[in-house]
């Protein structure tokens, strides 16, 4: 392999470690928290109902924000890394 | 001045805006036709694509669903967001670098395959067919509702609209429409919601005030609404869901079929570079999530004021007099979205649940005879300002707001169902060698075709178009998503691989919703009862193309691995979107 193509093949690697980790809080959140792990967490108030109710109807939209902007400057960052950005 | 022409005011306004967009925004060239020219800023298209992927469901019928079903229908505010996280993550920034036209364009290149490519344009234009309806549907009812024309008048002014910016201006004339279109529903959407919370959480930020205490009452207001709602029968609103895997797989099934919708994807064609297309991502959510946030205020708000206006003194009191019905009720009633029918003959409007055993004893007692009001989902955000008492103009605004909803969805899906035709199905596979002004005026001409498809089918409403939104995410879950991922994520996946993937989820989840549905959906023929004990693992037909994307996954996995790798040539393009380096504007080809 030529040094331009490890190179990219680390960028790739990179970018798939990153999205794995940020695709795991993605399911923690919503499948998590707010469905199967809610009565685990229902002793946690929040405003009149619990955690898990939060985390349905306000807490997973605020997180998928958070972890779309977060891949957006980190992989960005990794393009100017890499020396891969347009 | 009266309603009626405050509304038709309003509504006047906002025609005018969209019709001096299209004739400032006029497409010259194919590429301005079918991607704006690649030149859009990710802010505006963030804007934009808020605009094309929010509908009429989600502007009109959402907060209903959520009103009626509690935590139990939170299932389509997480799935309706979170598929923005994989189409930023696994799909738009990789597609943009590939920079053509069109995602059938896509999965002919990756699959080296005419089969693949007709296979996409397949699935692309049933999915966005089905979907249109809707969409045409929701304008018929804002505008019998609002403008007190007939349902038809309606569809065929929406049509002339959308046909006026659409047709002449291409992508570049809706996306800007769009923009305008975002404003005036997110304006109208959020002002009834904050008059709303503020009377009855003292709290003008609604998603702060759905935790907040109740004002009247002083306990938390989902408390309270826990309370009325059990003392009429119902289960609490945040009372917890028993089937727990059908939940995770309808919620997986809408964000999969989110990420897979082609006339979602191509808005991210048209920004100029692939870092853009990762922070438009970004940006469409945010401007989603001020309209997904303030939902679930709405609906639980709603609720209480519903009941609490049934029952002025509370359950056990008698119920509000027939005679005494406030003024919105009245309206609604001509549309036929409000029922009211005395079953106990005491002149009186009961609402309860009338069909759990458990609160038998306790109606009869109370000389109740059956739940006396049926109330359609669709009517709560519609009739919110009518029941807070708000300005008149503020009705106005919700008139033209849920009719931008449904136009703007309605011109993304006509642009992804024209430029498959005249791209994939006409340039690309029938006739290469057709000159730019031809393929412009077959993308003209294609797009007036699918406005007249739509007109038709808004007028003459198939008995199934409730169903078929199901279906159509169902379908974009279990074909297009996959295999766009997997085209992007594995080098080896090959043509055979994808086609069998493709057809394999298409069939099995056909198959699946046919069987409960009947058979293309005519009734009397589905082969079980559509109830939940019927169904397989308790996996509802609408949850079944996270199962159908699984069946695609493994199949292509499968069959790839047994047929020859891709040429070397497919190995090097897929190397290639995987980085943005040397991507420049969306190619014309």
């Amino acid at each position: 392999m030529t040094s331009e193509q490890t190179n990219a093949a680390a960028y790739w690697k990179a970018n798939v470690r990153l999205i794995t980790w940020s695709l795991a809080i993605w399911a923690l959140v919503s499948y998590g928290f707010a469905m199967i792990l809610r009565p685990m967490v229902a002793g946690i108030s929040v405003g009149g109902s619990d955690l898990g109710f939060w985390f349905a109807q306000q807490g997973s939209i605020l997180f998928f924000i958070g972890l779309i902007f977060h891949y957006a400057w980190r992989l960005n960052k990794l393009d100017k890394e890499y020396g891969v950005e347009e | 001045m009266s309603q009626f022409v405050i509304n038709m005011l309003f509504v006047g306004a906002s025609f005018a805006l969209y019709i001096g967009i299209a004739i400032w925004a006029r497409a010259g060239s194919t590429k301005e036709f079918y991607v704006a020219g690649g030149g859009v800023h990710p802010v505006t298209n963030g804007m934009a694509t808020a605009a094309d992927w929010m509908s009429a469901a989600s502007f009109i019928s959402m907060a209903g669903l959520i009103a009626a079903g509690g935590y139990a229908n939170s299932t389509f505010l997480m799935g309706w967001t979170g598929g923005y996280v994989l189409l930023a993550m696994l799909l738009a920034p990789y597609l943009r670098k590939f920079g053509k036209f069109t995602v059938p364009d896509f999965i002919g290149d990756r699959f080296y395959s005419r089969g693949a490519r007709l296979t996409a344009v397949i699935c692309l234009v049933i999915i966005s067919v089905t979907y249109v309806i809707g969409q045409m549907a929701g304008a018929g009812v804002a505008f019998s509702r609002f403008l007190e024309v007939s349902n038809s008048t309606g569809i065929w002014i929406a049509a002339a609209v959308v046909f006026a910016y659409a047709v002449f201006g291409g992508m570049k004339g809706i996306t800007y429409t769009q923009v305008a279109q975002y404003v005036v529903l997110i304006v109208a959407y959020t002002i009834p919601a904050i008059f709303i919370s503020l009377q009855l959480t003292g709290n003008p930020i609604p998603p702060l005030g759905l935790f907040g205490d109740h004002v009247e009452s002083g306990v938390p207001l989902l408390q309270k609404l826990d309370e009325v709602v059990r003392d009429l029968g119902f289960a609490a609103y945040t009372a917890d869901v028993d089937n727990k895997l059908n939940m995770v797989l309808f919620t997986m099934s809408l964000m999969i079929g989110t990420a897979g919708l082609p006339h979602v994807i191509i808005r991210f064609f048209t920004v100029p570079k692939v870092a853009d297309a990762r922070w438009s991502a970004g940006w469409t959510l945010i401007f989603i999530a001020l309209l997904y946030l303030t939902a679930p205020a709405v609906a639980s708000m709603a609720r209480l004021n519903l009941v609490t206006t049934i029952y002025p003194e509370g359950a056990s009191a008698p119920a509000l007099s027939y005679e005494e019905r406030p003024e919105w009720v009245k309206n609604w009633e001509q549309t036929g979205l409000i029922k009211w029918e005395d079953k106990n003959g005491d002149g009186r409007i009961q609402m309860y649940n009338d069909a759990a055993p458990a609160f038998t004893a306790t109606a009869q007692e109370r000389g109740w005879n059956g739940n006396e009001l049926t109330v359609n989902n669709d009517i709560l955000v519609l009739a919110n300002p009518e029941i807070a008492n708000l300005p008149a103009w503020v009705v106005g605004l919700i008139a033209a707001g849920a009719i931008a909803a449904a136009l703007s969805t309605a011109a993304g899906l006509l642009l992804a169902i024209s430029s498959a035709i005249s791209h994939d199905l006409i340039k690309t596979l029938i006739n290469p060698k057709i000159s730019e002004k031809n393929e412009m005026m077959a993308a003209r001409l294609s797009m007036a075709a699918a406005i007249l498809l739509a007109t038709y089918l808004g007028l003459n409403p198939p008995g199934f178009a409730a169903q078929v939104v199901a279906l159509a995410f169902g379908i974009a879950a279990a074909t297009l998503f996959p295999v766009l991922m997997m085209g992007i994520f594995s080098k080896r996946m090959n043509d055979k691989g994808a086609i069998c993937g493709m057809v394999a989820g298409l069939v099995i989840t056909l198959l699946y919703i046919f069987t409960y549905l009947g058979w293309f959906f005519i009734p009397e023929t589905n082969m079980l009862p559509n109830t939940p004990d019927q169904w397989f693992m308790g996996i509802s037909p609408a949850s079944f193309g996270t199962v159908g994307a699984l069946i695609n996954f493994a199949v292509a996995y499968g069959v790839s691995m047994v047929t020859a790798a891709p040429p070397q040539e497919i190995q090097d393009l897929v190397e290639s979107v995987r980085t943005p380096k040397g991507a420049g504007a969306a190619l014309s080809h």
